[in-house]
């Protein structure tokens, strides 16, 4: 079967706000479609990396092929295109987006529209997507579907009233959205003999096939043999291999024609020469011009990355560049710190990425690290002319060499029950926000719309967000731009040593505020010595903080007899123990977790 | 050798209290007594024992003094029976206020038990009250002079600073009623708050927070409103104080530091207590009670029922011990060292080469002279010999100190 009749083919994906229920339904999907008997079903076949499946979440984007054979007496070809459910992701979820035709979305029955449904909603229906709504978790006591497809109707403008009311969990109505699939979601158009233009929505890497590179097939036919060229980045090869996706596993197939979704493999070594949103035409019949949408993804967030020992600092840098070669967002290169050695500075497209990459080393490579505080890229403007982008504190030019400087702004979108409103509306304002307006979605719900300094959010803006609101609160935001800020490095002196690694860029206005913080949580974090240690706060050589550190004067067991011996030596080894796992600064030590301090600055 | 025998029961237990220790049936504390009986003929059988020379006896607890006169006269027979039990050896037992009849005084002097050490703790009603302790002050008087006149003329007074509400004139006061009645000993801790008392649920908190900030005007108000309305322990500075304090007093009254909190008039220092100090082999008999015999370490179950369950050949086959480890040489090293250090006379490097063959300094100079210049230890020649001990800053915070000494 060389051929395959693109109108029977169903290229979508299902979006959602987090915890409604994609991963579930998928799984239903792929059950229910027959491809795979239950047996072989790990419980969420999409999220197949053991980190996914604790934090819940999808991170990379994947895609399955399965075969439904629906009423009609039809077999079609569903091509099932997995989302990440993150913002820090929201360039991969549009590049996802735009290989599908259409798209079913989620929306949980007790739960309702969510800022995260309807952000993906919006990007979905900017690709020119065919949606569908589905209510999931109609078997939950709580579920309300009647109010929450009215809800639908009202805030999306979808038709709702005939929705599947659907219970994924337990397979309830499931067949519905099958047969919606076939029926409601429109069959690729492309012509399968014109030159080949196919977008590339991921990539991994293998240590056999190399790169395997995930596309949609918009126009043309690609095969073994083919030479491709990536029009983004240039780079060329000749095709080894091509296929569809099983679940969990790749099945080689002869050709990939136009409206179908697959992989390719052509001996490439780096997944950054096939970034996702790139195109691939052929190199000797190349397509006019490229897909639209590409771009190239640039980290965000920064922060150091240093070994705990310093002796595995080579292995760092492998474990580093192994997760590069799946990760072509992930940068790093070699910085040292005074204060820690030789490490890394890293990019992250936010603070989950970060968080993740920070997990997997730990767990996967087994490193022990030492971070330190997470920071957005800033543009400084010398008086020169020179434009830096600054993305480690310790490398900020002298102030009399700079002009202005500039910080990255996002635009958010907060969905807030209304009882919460103004708790919300504080929270922006006390993270410099400047208000855009406000929507209201339903009587009792609104949306908030600000636009906000990244950095004011990167650390635990999402956390104060549900705090203030009980955890009702939900986010999305999109990087806006660039903005001109009265910006300044608060450098923290320990025993009047100052430490780089502790250095961080501050608005001016919050310096002192965020001094003070953090010198009351070093002051936590930093155990008493035998002498008294200051910890000061600066800006520019002026100290505005201060906090002391108490010498020891009293550390002693009263009793030590034979029955508390093996206690006693336990208790020092403890101490001895703890002391290991401290940096030493000048003749101070200060715990690795020290570092990090600056993220928690608001906890109360 | 050091012959150690546990008695864990008492009246009520004390809410500062972690030790193993609980109130029980006198059917099930005459079993008891039973087993420890079968247990020590049982130890004393096995070959290393055997050749030992028992220097000291120490019935602890508990409450030892809960045992009936006949109780303890079995379990003293047993001990002279088994063991060869030197002609001078301290014995000692622990005894509660209120709980020592004439008869009972008679008795333990009748089985040659030569010192009594008394839990009193404070001489403050209020503060016994807050500790849970079933005593006054008054009915201690009246056991300390009926032990006197019972012919008990080595007495050990435990007492107990830090408590919490405590000020240093209350510690004052209960240091100066004590040494008033000379009491040959006199042991003086810092209230300890253990994990798993009652204790540790109203105080933990605040004991962590002044292990980290030393004074409660350094602690963080919102982590100091968590016990807002609680006694209060005493801050590290009043703490201090009343440390100093006890050894000034105490010495006014013709006592020595010889030990961290130990207290005694000259050639009255505890010889069963310095002895865990300076490393000697000691059997533990009873529930739960440690030994070290030889470089290993053992301890007996903590389980009552096992404990009840077990016969002679079990015992003789050391069944009843839960855990045992054979301390390296490192080991035995670092605990020489860290126990050492808590004697005031510190430690000696000819002992320490007679024990292990290498000289002190080949191992640990390096540490000692960074103590040295950091003021917390002081060397001094004695008989060609160097002795090396805490000076005053250094036994205030000898865990800092001692830790420096493991590996």
């Amino acid at each position: 079967m060389a051929i395959v009749d693109q109108s029977k083919i169903r290229n979508f994906c299902i979006i959602a706000h987090i915890d409604h229920g994609k991963s579930t339904l998928a799984d239903r999907i792929i059950e229910m479609t027959g491809l795979l008997t239950s047996r072989e079903m790990q419980a969420q076949v999409l999220d197949n990396m053991e980190l996914e499946r604790e934090r819940g979440i999808t991170i990379k984007a994947q895609a399955v092929r399965t075969v439904y054979k629906a009423r009609d007496g039809e077999e079609y070809i569903f091509n099932l295109i997995d989302t990440p459910g993150h913002v820090d992701f929201n360039y991969e979820v549009s590049r996802s987006l735009a290989a599908c035709d259409g798209a079913i979305l989620v929306v949980d029955a007790a739960q309702g529209i969510e800022a995260q449904t309807l952000a993906n909603v919006y990007l979905a229906l900017d690709h020119d997507l065919d949606v569908f709504p589905v209510l999931n978790k109609v078997d939950l006591p709580s579920a309300e579907p009647d109010r929450v497809a009215a809800e639908i109707e009202d805030v999306i403008g979808l038709e709702a009233a005939d929705a599947p009311r659907i219970s994924a969990k337990t397979g309830l109505n499931v067949e519905e959205v099958l047969e919606e699939i076939v029926t409601k979601i429109p069959a690729p158009k492309g012509d399968p003999d014109a030159p080949l233009q196919a977008l590339i929505f991921d990539s991994l890497y293998d240590s056999y096939k190399g790169v395997i590179v995930f596309c949609r097939v918009k126009n043309g036919t690609i095969r073994k043999g083919t030479q491709v060229r990536m029009m983004a980045t240039g780079a060329t090869a000749d095709v080894v291999e091509v296929g569809y996706f099983g679940a969990g596993q790749f099945i080689p197939c002869e050709e990939l024609s136009a409206g179908m979704v697959g992989y390719m493999t052509a001996s490439i070594k780096n997944v950054r020469d096939t970034m996702v949103g790139d195109t691939i035409t052929d190199r000797e019949n190349p397509c006019a011009e490229p897909l639209p949408g590409y771009k190239k993804v640039t980290p965000m967030v920064y922060c150091g990355l240093y070994p705990a020992d310093g002796a595995k600092y080579p292995d760092l840098r492998d474990a580093l560049e192994k997760l590069q070669l799946n990760d072509a967002s992930l940068f790093f290169e070699p910085e040292t710190s005074i204060a820690l050695g030789f490490g890394f500075r890293c990019g992250f497209l936010g603070l989950l990425h970060l968080d993740i990459i920070e997990e997997r080393l730990e767990r996967e490579y087994n490193l022990d690290l030492v971070t330190t505080a997470p920071g957005v890229v800033y543009r400084v403007h010398k008086t020169n002319g020179e434009v830096i982008e600054l993305t480690n504190p310790s490398n900020l030019p002298d102030p009399s060499e700079i002009e202005y400087m500039e910080e990255p702004i996002v635009s958010a979108e907060i969905m807030v029950t209304t009882e919460f409103v103004g708790a919300i509306m504080t929270l922006c304002q006390e993270r410099r926000g400047v208000y855009l307006g406000m929507e209201y979605i339903e009587a009792s719900r609104a949306l908030l719309r600000y636009e906000l300094p990244l950095n004011e959010i990167i650390y635990d803006f999402f956390d104060a967000l549900k705090s203030r609101s009980r955890g009702y609160a939900s986010f999305d935001y999109e990087l806006k731009g660039y903005q001109q800020s009265k910006l300044v490095k608060l450098d923290i002196l320990v025993n009047r040593e100052e430490v780089d690694a502790l250095s961080f860029i501050v608005f001016e206005g919050s310096a002192y505020e965020r001094g003070r913080k953090m010198c009351e949580k070093l002051k936590e974090e930093i155990p008493r010595h035998l002498f008294e240690i200051p910890i000061q706060a600066a800006v520019g050589g002026k100290i505005i903080a201060r906090e002391t550190v108490k010498a020891m004067r009293k550390d002693v067991l009263a009793k030590c007899y034979g029955g508390d011996i093996s206690r006693k030596r336990k208790l020092l080894e403890k101490q001895k123990e703890g002391k290991k796992r401290m940096r030493q600064i000048g003749n101070v030590e200060i715990p690795q977790k020290a570092f990090m301090s600056v993220l928690k600055l608001d906890e109360e | 050798m050091e012959l150690y025998i546990h008695i864990p029961f008492c009246v009520q237990k004390c809410l500062y209290c972690d030790f193993l220790s609980f109130p029980a049936s006198e059917d099930v504390r005459q079993r008891y007594v039973k087993k420890l009986e079968e247990e020590l003929s049982a130890c004393a059988g096995r070959p290393e024992i055997r050749e030992k020379k028992v220097v000291s006896v120490f019935i602890g607890g508990g409450t030892p003094s809960i045992l009936s006169e006949s109780q303890i006269c079995g379990l003293m027979e047993t001990v002279y029976d088994s063991f060869a039990v030197a002609h001078n050896a301290e014995i000692t037992i622990e005894a509660n206020p209120g709980t020592c009849s004439r008869e009972l005084l008679a008795a333990w002097r009748r089985s040659g038990i030569n010192r009594l050490s008394l839990g009193l703790q404070s001489m403050q009603d209020k503060e016994l009250a807050v500790l849970g302790r079933i005593h006054s002050a008054k009915s201690f008087l009246e056991t300390f002079y009926l032990a006197r006149e019972w012919g008990f003329d080595n007495i050990n007074v435990d007492l107990m600073s830090a408590l919490p509400g405590q000020t240093e004139a209350d510690w004052e006061e209960t240091l100066v009623k004590t040494a008033e009645l000379c009491p040959e000993h006199i042991s003086a801790y810092s209230l300890i708050i253990e994990p798993g008392t009652p204790y540790y649920g109203k105080y933990g908190e605040q004991r962590e927070d002044l292990d980290r900030y030393g004074e409660y005007d350094e602690i963080p108000a919102r982590r100091r409103r968590r016990y807002e309305g609680q006694l209060l322990l005493p801050g590290e500075e009043t703490e201090r104080a009343m440390y100093r304090h006890t050894r000034t007093v105490l010495s006014g009254y013709g006592y020595e530091r010889y030990e961290i909190s130990n207290y005694a008039r000259p050639g009255r220092e505890c010889i069963h207590n310095e002895g865990y100090w300076t490393g000697a082999d000691y059997l533990g008999t009873g529930l739960g009670a440690s030994s070290m015999t030889d470089g290993k370490r053992f301890s007996v179950t903590r389980r009552m029922d096992e404990y009840l369950d077990f016969d002679r050949e079990a015992f003789a086959r050391g069944r009843q011990y839960a855990d045992s480890s054979v301390l390296s040489r490192r080991e035995q090293m670092e605990e020489f060292m860290f126990l050492g250090l808590r004697l005031v006379r510190g430690v000696r490097n000819g002992d320490f080469y007679r024990r292990f063959g290498v000289s002190l300094e080949d191992i640990y100079g390096a540490r000692i002279d960074k103590y040295v210049k950091e003021g917390l230890m002081a060397v001094r020649r004695e008989n060609g010999d160097w002795r090396y001990a805490l000076t005053e800053q250094g036994l205030d915070i000898s865990n800092y100190v001692m830790a420096g000494f493991l590996q």
